[in-house]
């Protein structure tokens, strides 16, 4: 079955390059931030000012395509003039849409820039019809980012009992928890996704190689400790191994990326607006693999040829830059749960 | 100021749930939050027993709030939501968009609700817009620092009661996966409620034998017992209205004489916080409060 409208294909850029290079390699919409703390990857060296903004506007929407900002952190009494500030910005720049998590930003965005399109972030935590109409119905949102929490059957249900486009998350690095519902990095280090756009963030980090093997550290707190010859991964709290019961294991989740290319057929029927790609910290040679492959899938899937069919190659490619280079399901399928 | 019990986030056999109830009613606490919020689930008690221990909990002279759960994500889910918030007696404390949604007009008449601590309300204009929305109370999110919750206080420009986190592990996330089966290499689906074998929950350390996380269900907790006793000096001089505190395996109904002998000047705050030490799971914490990572215990003198 072909949908009515195209997928949508929503490609991370971290950096000017990372946009020029998913535009290139057949992305529909990117995704960028500022290089502060109003979006949830706050990482140094990453994102854009307002002169990178000014030429990735021109480049992606020159081709046709989509540019939407990310302004998906919960500002506070002190910064709400940054998140606003950020929000005028990105109106300036022209860009097709922002999205954003706060709601009280969205009432800004909505009274002060009526023509711009909001889309409800996935830091919104909104993960049924009467959580995303709540913002449809106050803000009017145009889209909604799902939480990777619900299955396929629920996220039908979803679809329809409401006006709002859905987006979901198709491939990349995977929170196991709710985004939006997760202050664990805040315990640890006292910055988080939430309010600092940060995750276990790098100056926290410390690896020390010791008797006992590669350890890593987040504010003190061990996280993993790797034998001689493990691959020794960066230490995002949830993905740690930890002691529980005698018992030591990845706990929480083990590193691994997302990846729900097989399912494409299935989210193109239940009605999927957009597909979203995780990355925006990664290189535009990441970017470059997994929007071309995307891309492929989409259109061989658009064209309607039947059956759908995955080259192996496409999955291979996936797997070489996924985290862990291994894949999941995710919440789509049930005994990941 | 007043004492409220939080929701009971642990799953707790039916009898040792109203026990422990039965017991509340005789602790000077003001507010009662009651409900499953964590995992649908935990059903050892179902809405109509939750609705008659908040009768009994009324009876009694506490103030009742009924709690809708955090993550929401099936069809059931929804109805289970929209039972509680049609109860057509008790308060209900938000603890979802979907939820609001619901609270606040959607389908049905607009009442006056609780912001729950999950709602990621953060500043004045959110929380002014969910005021507008029949929001009357507001539980603050318990990563917020003092110095926060009273910027948002004084940028509110209008009253709405305050309620923080002051006692307990902290909720710090939650998942679609259950971490509890889990630990078990049992599906969430069949889970065999594990989570009825651990009345706080169970303890998660680091490789070096560091007290680090509690898991409880799709709910991660922090180990470390957030607790503010020997901070409530400062929260008595914000004019908070409100200190939640959240249930643990044991020794509750102590924990909140604690709170209340300290508020009403009968015990120094920093002795009720030595008194409390050994009653906590694990070692206290107040972190958060002091624009710090939460596992910090900063030491009042």
């Amino acid at each position: 079955m072909t949908p009515a409208r195209p997928i949508e294909l929503v490609c991370p850029a971290g950096s000017l390059p990372a946009l020029k290079t998913a535009v290139d390699h057949g992305a529909d919409c990117v995704y960028l931030g500022f290089k502060d703390a109003t979006n949830a990857r706050n990482f140094s060296g990453l994102n854009f000012d307002d002169k990178a903004i000014a030429e990735g506007v021109r480049y992606a929407q020159q081709r046709g395509r989509k540019v939407l900002v990310a302004l998906n952190t919960y500002p506070q009494a002190d910064n709400w003039k940054n998140w606003t500030t950020a929000v005028d910005r990105a109106a300036e720049a022209g860009v097709d849409a922002i999205i954003l998590a706060d709601p009280g930003l969205m009432a800004y965005a909505r009274k002060v820039h009526p023509a711009l399109r909001l889309h409800l972030s996935v830091q919104g935590s909104a993960t049924s019809h009467d959580a995303v109409n709540f913002y449809h119905q106050h803000f009017g949102i145009s889209r909604a980012v799902l939480p990777r929490v619900l299955s396929l059957a629920q996220v039908e249900q979803l679809i329809a009992h409401t006006p709002v486009e859905i987006e979901v998350f198709g491939f990349g690095g995977l929170c196991v928890m709710v985004e939006g519902r997760c202050a664990l990095s805040a315990y640890a280090t006292g910055e988080s996704p939430n309010c600092q756009g940060a995750c276990s963030p790098g100056k926290h980090v410390r690896w020390e190689q010791t008797p006992k093997g590669m350890e890593t550290r987040l504010n003190g707190i061990l996280i993993d400790r790797f034998a001689d010859g493990e691959r020794a991964g960066y230490p995002t709290l949830c993905k740690g191994r930890f002691d529980v019961n005698g018992e030591t294991y990845y706990a929480i989740e083990e590193p691994t990326s997302l990846n729900t290319l097989e399912l494409l057929p299935e989210l193109a029927r239940i009605g999927i607006s957009a597909i979203k790609i995780e990355g925006r910290q990664r290189s535009p040679a990441y970017v470059a693999q997994v929007t071309q492959v995307w891309r492929a899938a989409i259109d061989r899937l658009q064209q309607g040829k039947q059956p759908f069919r995955i080259e192996p190659a496409w999955m291979a490619d996936l797997n070489k830059v996924s985290e862990g280079q291994s894949h999941t399901l995710g919440a789509y399928y049930r005994p990941w749960k | 100021m007043k004492l409220a019990l939080g929701p009971l986030l642990y799953y707790w056999p039916r009898q040792s749930t109203l026990a422990f109830y039965a017991d509340m009613a005789e602790a000077p606490v003001d507010i009662v939050y009651l409900g499953e919020t964590v995992c649908s689930r935990r059903h050892e008690l179902r809405l109509p027993d939750w609705l008659e221990v908040a009768d009994m909990l009324a009876a009694a002279g506490k103030e009742v709030v009924l709690s809708s759960q955090v993550l929401v994500e099936s069809e059931s889910d929804l109805k289970t939501l929209r039972r509680i918030i049609d109860n057509g007696r008790f308060r209900v404390e938000a603890n979802d968009m979907g939820a609001v949604h619901l609270l606040s007009g959607g389908d049905r008449p607009a009442r006056n609700w609780v912001a729950g601590p999950t709602l990621n309300i953060f500043n004045p204009a959110t929380l002014g817009l969910f005021a507008d929305l029949g929001a009357t109370r507001w539980a603050a999110p318990p990563e917020m620092s003092r110095q926060q919750i009273a910027e948002l206080r004084a940028g509110l420009g209008r009253d709405v009661e305050v309620e923080i986190f002051a006692h307990g592990r902290l909720p710090l996330a939650y998942s679609a996966r259950c971490f509890t089966a889990r630990h078990y290499n049992l599906q969430k689906d069949g889970c065999e409620f594990r989570c009825l074998e651990f009345a706080d929950g169970i303890p998660l350390k680091t490789r070096e034998g560091a007290p680090f996380l509690t898991l409880n269900g799709i709910q991660t907790q922090s180990a470390h017992v957030h607790t503010l006793l020997a901070d409530l000096p400062a929260v008595v001089a914000d004019g908070l209205d409100i200190l939640r505190i959240s249930p643990q395996g044991e020794h509750t109904g102590q924990i909140i004489q604690l709170f209340r002998s300290a508020l009403d000047g009968l015990i120094p705050p920093v002795d009720a916080l030595q008194e409390a030490i050994p009653l906590l799971p694990e070692a206290p914490c107040n972190g958060f409060w002091h624009g710090r990572p939460g596992v910090e215990q900063l030491v009042i003198h």
